[in-house]
């Protein structure tokens, strides 16, 4: 209840104030020097206090991403060049020790920071057992509650850094396994450069009670922001894991590139849900995040299953296709979207679907909103590979508009490769009409309640795939991203 | 004070002009049904007084409870109870009906300066309202409209009309669709809401539905204007007669 409260509070004060992130924490950096080369890989390493194993990892990557282009001719996406060398790739808040023990050793600016976003750690520390958080604050996680008691379970939870040191067979074993680091240009860039990230390996049997939650927040000036997660569900395990985000107003473009690799062995589980409001940049474009992520999970084993529930309301600059390789057989896979563009925003998202295993089953549940001058596109393949007997997909993609200045773009690919299976995609697209909106205000809506309850309609499908924490939370995002759409 | 006061209305759809000069009080307590041919202007009465984009006055005036009605928002008309019973009521899909209640009656309570109900207040409160209209609980669940029947979709009018408890409800031709059982019904949920303070605004086109809402006054409308006005017995002279009269009279 209490994790509850405090949220609805959180969101009341992000409806209060059309963004009031914007905002920037003087705190002294310790920075990379801006720019891109081996140095600056093996600074990066260094800092981490990586293996060899790792650095080597990374140089690889960097060496292959010198190879590659970066993707400019597929996506209906509309941006400036961005210059790679002109960012800075290594930003830590400066700490007294190798980091704090306890909260009373965080920063209290950065402290203060999280209660401008109204994430107040020290509550969410008191209320035990509800949602663990480990916090990032730009590149370095500052604070990890709730490690002890999931470490009792034999959960681990920690910082990507930390999981590299302290359990090197298993991020050995798994780090690239999903998307490996020549996948594509911008999950390369991320395995060269990424600073950190969540790690969680959730071991056999075990029902993760709590929810594992992540914030993210990009804070340095023009810094680019390179997370890295890996999640393994072993055998017979669930998890469900959050992760959202805000990130301060400034007139720059700022890169993020992370990467997302989720494995699920034999009957395990993972759910992972994402709210993300970056700044999208102002009424006419200016500024905003590019957010180029590779989300991908891996069905290894028979019986498992993925669920990806993504809303996308903020970016500037959406290019995201959560993905699931069904490998195993009998296993599932899930993509549930809402992804709200206005003013100027663009997004290019969808899913994958790779079939591989037999029985595999897959669903996908795509909602796009378009405002103001915006672009939303759907883009999404189901593959059916030759052993697939029997597999299944069902898409549905619905596309909303709101204005006659935004645009909606549906861009399925289907590729069957066995007789035997069965693959079925419905698409709409409505747009939120006069009458709905006369209707509603007959009954003393104003425009922006009205159309917050007619999108959350077309959403709830999704929404409520949602953990409770951020269903509120997403259904108050979808409010305050369309505000000033009609009227 | 009258409830409702319309001088010399006019008001225009597309250019066109379809109300020519309207004169019409409404005291508080009254039932007045407008009748008169197609393309009169009978929904175009009910439209203007709701505030529906696209219907431009071009002239007269309208006040309510002493103010400037037309200087209001269609939201704040709503709040300040003018409510429309939709000819046509509109679906919206994924919003269940409760939801939809709520955030209206809600809405109603933050211009007026109540707080909120909670949910355990408006449960009781919609659960006394449906029972006396026959709704079922899970038609409350079920998305605003969506799949409804012409009969349902008119009972969740009236559902919506008793939960709002407006001053003023235009029924704009609540009785188009409906078969005779669904007809009585929805004229029970009326008339369970007639009282001293409420006044209706009932637009049809046949006498049926005044058979069971049975109105104080009656005004036929033609060509844009109040051709004549009488009691409720002038409806049945018109369900002999025709309007026959009247577009003659205008032609």
């Amino acid at each position: 209840m209490a994790a509850e409260l405090s949220t609805v509070d959180q969101v009341q004060a992000v409806a209060d104030d059309k963004y009031k992130y914007g905002f920037v924490t003087d705190i002294e950096s310790d920075l990379a020097p801006k720019g891109l080369n081996e140095d600056i890989i093996r600074f990066i390493s260094a800092k981490k206090g990586e293996p060899e194993w790792m650095l080597a990892w990374r140089l690889s990557a960097y060496r292959m991403w010198l190879t590659l282009e970066e993707p400019h001719h597929w996506a209906r996406l509309d941006y400036p060049p961005i210059d790679y060398q002109d960012s800075h790739y290594y930003a830590a808040p400066k700490r007294k020790e190798d980091g704090p023990k306890s909260l009373d050793e965080v920063d209290p600016q950065i402290l203060e920071t999280y209660k401008k976003l109204g994430i107040p750690i020290q509550e969410q520390a008191m209320l035990a057992g509800v949602v663990a958080v480990d916090a990032v604050f730009d590149s370095v996680s500052v604070a990890t509650t709730y490690k002890a008691k999931l470490e009792e379970m034999g959960v681990i939870f920690c910082p990507i850094s930390e999981a590299v040191k302290k359990h090197p067979d298993l991020v050995r074993k798994y780090l690239g396994s999903v998307v490996p680091y020549s996948d594509n240009f911008f999950a390369t860039l991320n395995s060269a450069v990424f600073t950190d990230g969540s790690f969680v390996y959730v071991p056999k049997g075990l029902r993760c009670p709590m929810e594992l939650s992540t914030y993210f927040r990009i804070n340095e000036k023009s810094t680019g922001q390179f997370e890295r997660t890996l999640i393994i569900a072993d055998e017979g395990s669930y998890v469900s894991y959050l992760e959202g985000c805000t990130a301060p107003q400034r007139d720059e473009n700022q890169l993020h590139a992370a990467v997302v690799e989720l494995i699920a062995l034999d009957d395990a589980e993972i759910k992972y849900s994402t709210v993300q409001n970056w700044y999208p940049g102002d009424a006419e474009g200016k500024g905003g995040i590019y957010n180029f992520v590779t989300k991908r999970g891996a069905c290894r084993g028979r019986n498992s299953k993925i669920s990806w529930t993504q809303v996308e309301t903020g970016s500037a600059i959406t290019w995201k296709y959560p993905s699931c390789i069904l490998q195993g057989d009998n296993s599932q896979g899930e993509f549930y979207s809402v992804a709200i563009t206005n003013n100027r925003q663009q997004a290019d998202t969808g899913t994958k679907m790779i079939h591989i295993g037999r029985n595999t089953r897959s669903r996908i549940v795509s909602k796009g909103i378009s405002a103001g001058r915006a672009n939303s596109t759907y883009r999404g393949l189901v593959r059916i590979m030759p052993k697939a007997e029997g597999a299944r997909n069902f898409t549905q993609c619905d596309s909303l508009l709101i204005g006659d200045r935004c645009g909606a773009h549906t861009v399925p690919y289907i590729e069957s490769r066995n007789p035997t299976a069965k693959v079925e995609h419905e698409a709409t697209t409505s747009k939120i009409s006069d009458e709905q909106l006369f209707y509603c205000k007959q009954r003393g809506l104003s425009d922006e309640e009205a159309v917050s309850l007619i999108v959350n309609g077309f959403c709830k499908e999704v929404l409520q795939t949602l953990p409770m924490e951020f269903a509120v939370e997403a259904q108050k995002l979808v409010a305050i991203s369309l505000e000033g759409s009609v009227g | 004070m009258a409830l409702i006061e319309i001088r010399n209305l006019h008001a225009s759809v597309d250019g066109k002009e379809i109300l020519k000069g309207i004169d019409l009080v409404i005291e508080p307590g009254q039932a007045h049904a407008i009748m008169g041919p197609n393309g009169a202007g009978k929904s175009t009465l009910s439209n203007v007084i709701a505030g529906r984009p696209g219907y431009e006055v071009t002239q007269g005036s309208v006040t309510y409870l002493g103010k400037d009605l037309l200087a209001l928002e269609p939201e704040a008309r709503a709040c300040e109870g003018i409510f429309l019973a939709f000819q046509y009521p509109v679906e919206i899909p994924g919003v269940a009906t409760t939801t939809f209640l709520k955030t209206a009656l809600n809405a109603h309570r933050k211009y007026r300066g109540e707080g909120e109900l909670d949910a355990m207040q408006f449960l009781k409160l919609v659960r006394e309202k449906t029972r006396a209209l026959g709704i079922g609980d899970d038609k409350l669940r079920r998305p605003l409209n969506v799949g409804f029947s012409g009969g349902e979709k008119k009972r969740n009018e009236v559902l919506q009309m008793s939960m709002l408890e407006p001053r003023l409800a235009l029924l704009d031709e609540t009785d188009s669709g409906l078969d005779i059982d669904a007809l009585k019904v929805v004229a029970e949920g009326v008339n369970a809401l007639r009282s001293p303070e409420r006044s209706f605004l009932i637009i049809t086109h046949y006498q049926r539905l005044l058979d069971y809402i049975v109105p104080d006054f009656v005004h036929v409308l033609a060509d844009g204007r109040i051709a004549r006005s009488g009691g409720k017995e002038l409806a049945l002279e018109l369900e002999s007669r025709g309007y026959a009269e009247f577009t003659g009279a205008a032609a």
